[in-house]
């Protein structure tokens, strides 16, 4: 991120809990800055979307305060935030037109007639909805709500724009049409976006930097490359992008490597990102596209003997499954090129990779959470 | 659809696709058919049926034709317009028509049936009854008007020729306070008989404003309501419904013995000193008992609709508007509001509808100022057996009723209605 930008949102030791005895966010420390486009990524129950409704102000926070653009803003009125929102639904009021829907926050306002119009033209200009404004939200299909609802949200153009999974009801290829049109906009603005979703394909196109939440806590905070390419730990490995486990315990450290002994007693190195120490449980994390079956590996790499399992065509790659060290989800992705070998069920193959494509991660605590 | 348009487009045996598809569809239809039929035998025979014989009834006119036969042929040929009796062979008819009458006891009927328009009439016939036996031979006009002198009035013999037809518009009349004076004129009814055009008027302003009342507190329950968990709501919900599994006498009573004058609300007053012993509050027996008891009872009828139109509008609605910048009192009144329009028509007209036509308890509580127009049909049924004026009433409610609703539909809409 470059260094001059100023923090808009800012949530400092911000705990909240609904009942009085679970914490849902349990600390939460953020800074937010403008022109962002910041995604909250999670799955359900995670408190991704309890912070959204805390940043609007339609949830209170139990402890801590929230800051938008320095003030804080725990007893400041949602209405007085000035923070536009899409919601999952749209919420698009279903007895006004979409212009009338358009012109809503500009009549709040109690602007002029006539800029109203401009502004509500200008809007349906942007999602390219031009001459649908006499339409009831009704009368428009999924993506034409959604775009209304976007518009609805920028129309009087506020400084940030909460989305809380907006293309949630989409199907996909809708999805990933929305998805373009909303980073267009995003950018075209400048505005400073905080997106919801639990699609982590989706956080990665669309986000400058992406939280991943789970159990309350903002596991990593980086970049989609950063986040994919160098997860900190299990959960965040397992939920972004494909992952192969391994599990095992560490033998020795030497330096920002270490030696990991496998289930099946084979020995490999690997990055040292989070372990304990010599003789404690470890989870590596291999990327599929990073391993490749061969015989003759290059000296350096880590090599083990794996069983395939099954092989699922997909064109220009195939998917094998392996059972490796105990692991039989192992998966390695094989380019369909000229010099692949030719496997078959139950072929004892090698696969290599590189120290540096392995991370040695923590254990995660319960493995029935996983992308 | 790449068939031309004159083509027909045929099933693989050859039949036209219409005929087939409406073959397919027949034996669905006369299934949905056999299902209903019970219940439409059933409604048949004890709603439609009687309700179109109440209605016939508020035109029915046959008393006087099918116990005078004699008499309603022969006076067709006597002039009503004129001055003169009729001539001998109108009153030999009546004489033999009386004489056969009061062997069958079915001359009391006649009489009641024209008392209803000309007071007397009861009498006359009762007595000529009782005289026309000894009528046997000519001259028939001469004996008869020796019996009562009341034979002398022209307008008793114009009555009788005015209801000879077998339908009458006077129940009808007489329901609007008119009546057809003695030269067949349309007249207002003098003065003490005016009752039932104030009658309709109370029944429709209380009615509407029992509405108004239950809109008014059902409205904040019923968002209330909404806007809880499932949990708590559904206990609310059943505080609410407790209502209609109590009595409705139970409910009404219960409501004299809070409102009467020795009762518990007006002891409190007294005991807290607020009104003097002697200077009791009336508020039973009079439009103020009917108008809090009707409220009580039909109140559910107005949180249900509402509730079941707020339940399903969602929270982001309003979260949505406070976003967008508008304060909770200009998103309530431009979002959530126009959102319960359906809700608001369904309860308002189920409600006036149901008061318009009720009848227990203004009959309780009403006394003498608070009672309705049921209770005068109720009355005209039951005790004064004037099935007829009854009928007229009760058809003249009923279109009200449908004139409203058409009103209503033209204004909001019958399709926004949501009942629940």
């Amino acid at each position: 991120m470059v260094e001059s930008r100023q923090t808009i949102v800012k949530f400092d030791h911000v705990q909240k809990s609904y009942d009085g005895q679970a914490l849902v966010i349990k600390d939460l420390n953020l800074n937010i800055e403008t022109g962002e486009f910041l995604t909250m990524l999670g799955p359900s129950g995670s408190g991704k979307t309890t912070c959204l409704m805390m940043l609007a102000g339609f949830e209170p926070a139990t402890y801590g305060e929230i800051y938008l653009n320095n003030q804080p803003i725990n007893r400041v009125a949602p209405h007085r935030r000035g923070i536009g929102m899409v919601f999952q639904n749209y919420a698009l009021f279903p007895h006004m037109s979409v212009a009338e829907n358009l012109a809503f926050p500009l009549q709040v306002r109690k602007l002029p007639r006539a800029e109203i119009e401009t502004r509500v033209e200008r809007a349906l200009d942007m999602v390219k909805l031009s001459g649908f404004g006499s339409r009831r939200p009704a009368q428009l299909s999924g993506g034409q709500r959604q775009r209304v609802a976007v518009a609805r949200a920028l129309v009087f153009e506020p400084v940030l724009v909460l989305m809380d999974e907006p293309l949630g009801a989409l199907d996909k290829n809708l999805r990933e049409e929305m998805q373009f049109e909303i980073k267009r906009i995003h950018e075209t603005l400048g505005v400073t976006v905080v997106y919801v979703t639990h699609d982590q394909s989706e956080a990665l196109t669309m986000s400058d930097r992406i939280a991943v939440f789970n159990d309350g806590v903002i596991q990593q905070l980086a970049t989609p490359d950063v986040l994919y390419e160098q997860p900190e730990n299990a959960f965040v490995a397992r939920f972004i992008g494909e992952n192969n486990c391994l599990q095992g315990e560490v033998r020795s450290v030497d330096g920002a490597y270490c030696q990991v002994g496998l289930e099946s007693g084979e020995v490999v190195r690997a990055l040292k990102v989070k372990v304990e120490g010599e003789g404690m449980p470890t989870t590596l994390s291999l990327r599929p596209e990073r391993i490749t079956v061969t015989e003759n590996a290059k000296p350096g790499d880590n090599q083990v003997c794996g069983r395939v399992e099954e092989l699922i065509y997909l064109g220009d790659h195939i998917r094998v499954r392996l059972a490796v060290a105990g692991n039989h989800e192992f998966v390695v992705k094989v380019s369909n090129t000229q010099q692949r070998t030719s496997l078959g069920v139950g072929d004892q193959v090698q696969l290599c990779w590189a120290a540096d494509d392995c991370r040695a991660l923590d254990t995660l605590q319960d493995p029935s959470i996983t992308a | 659809m790449t068939q031309g348009s004159g083509e027909i487009i045929r099933t693989a045996d050859g039949m036209p696709l219409g005929l087939s598809l409406q073959r397919t569809l027949l034996r669905s239809r006369l299934r949905a058919l056999m299902l209903v039929i019970p219940l439409l035998a059933f409604l048949t025979v004890t709603f439609v049926l009687p309700i179109l014989d109440m209605l016939y009834r508020s035109v029915d006119n046959r008393i006087v034709a099918s116990v005078l036969p004699q008499t309603t042929v022969a006076i067709q040929a006597w002039d009503s317009k004129s001055t003169e009796l009729p001539d001998e062979p109108v009153f030999e008819a009546l004489v033999l028509d009386i004489q056969a009458a009061h062997e069958q006891k079915t001359l009391g009927r006649v009489g009641r049936r024209l008392n209803y328009e000309k007071p007397g009439m009861s009498s006359l016939f009762r007595k000529t009854g009782r005289h026309a036996k000894r009528i046997t031979e000519a001259p028939f006009k001469e004996q008869l008007l020796s019996v009562d002198k009341r034979w002398h009035d022209t307008s008793v013999w114009r009555l009788i020729h005015r209801e000879s037809g077998a339908l009458t518009g006077s129940y009808f009349l007489a329901s609007s306070d008119l009546r057809l004076d003695d030269q067949g004129e349309i007249a207002l009814q003098p003065e003490p008989r005016r009752i039932y055009v104030s009658l309709f008027y109370r029944t429709l302003w209380m009615s509407l404003l029992i509405t108004v009342l239950c809109l008014i507190l059902g409205y904040p329950i019923s968002y209330l309501l909404a806007s809880l968990p499932a949990r708590t709501s559904n206990l609310l919900m059943i505080l609410v419904l407790l209502p209609f599994w109590t009595s409705l006498l139970v409910r009404t009573t219960s409501w004299i013995a809070l409102l009467q004058t020795q009762g518990v609300l007006n002891d409190l007053l007294v005991f807290i000193g607020l009104i003097p012993d002697d200077a009791r509050l009336q508020m039973i027996y009079n439009k103020i008992g009917t108008i809090v008891a009707m409220t009580h009872i039909l109140l559910p009828f107005m949180i249900l609709p509402l509730y079941s139109v707020m339940k399903t509008i969602p929270a982001s609605y309003m979260q949505a508007a406070r976003s967008l910048g508008a304060s909770p009192f200009t998103a309530f009144v431009r979002v959530y509001m126009p959102n319960t329009v359906p809700g608001i028509g369904a309860g308002c007209i189920l409600v006036f509808i149901l008061a318009i036509g009720y009848y227990i308890t203004p009959a309780l509580v009403g006394g003498r100022t608070g009672t309705f127009i049921s209770n005068f049909i109720a009355v005209h049924i039951s005790e004064t057996l004037n099935w007829g004026l009854a009928a007229a009433l009760g058809v003249i409610l009923l279109a009200l009723v449908l004139v409203l609703y058409l009103v209503y539909d033209k204004i909001v809409g019958v399709n926004n209605m949501k009942l629940g």
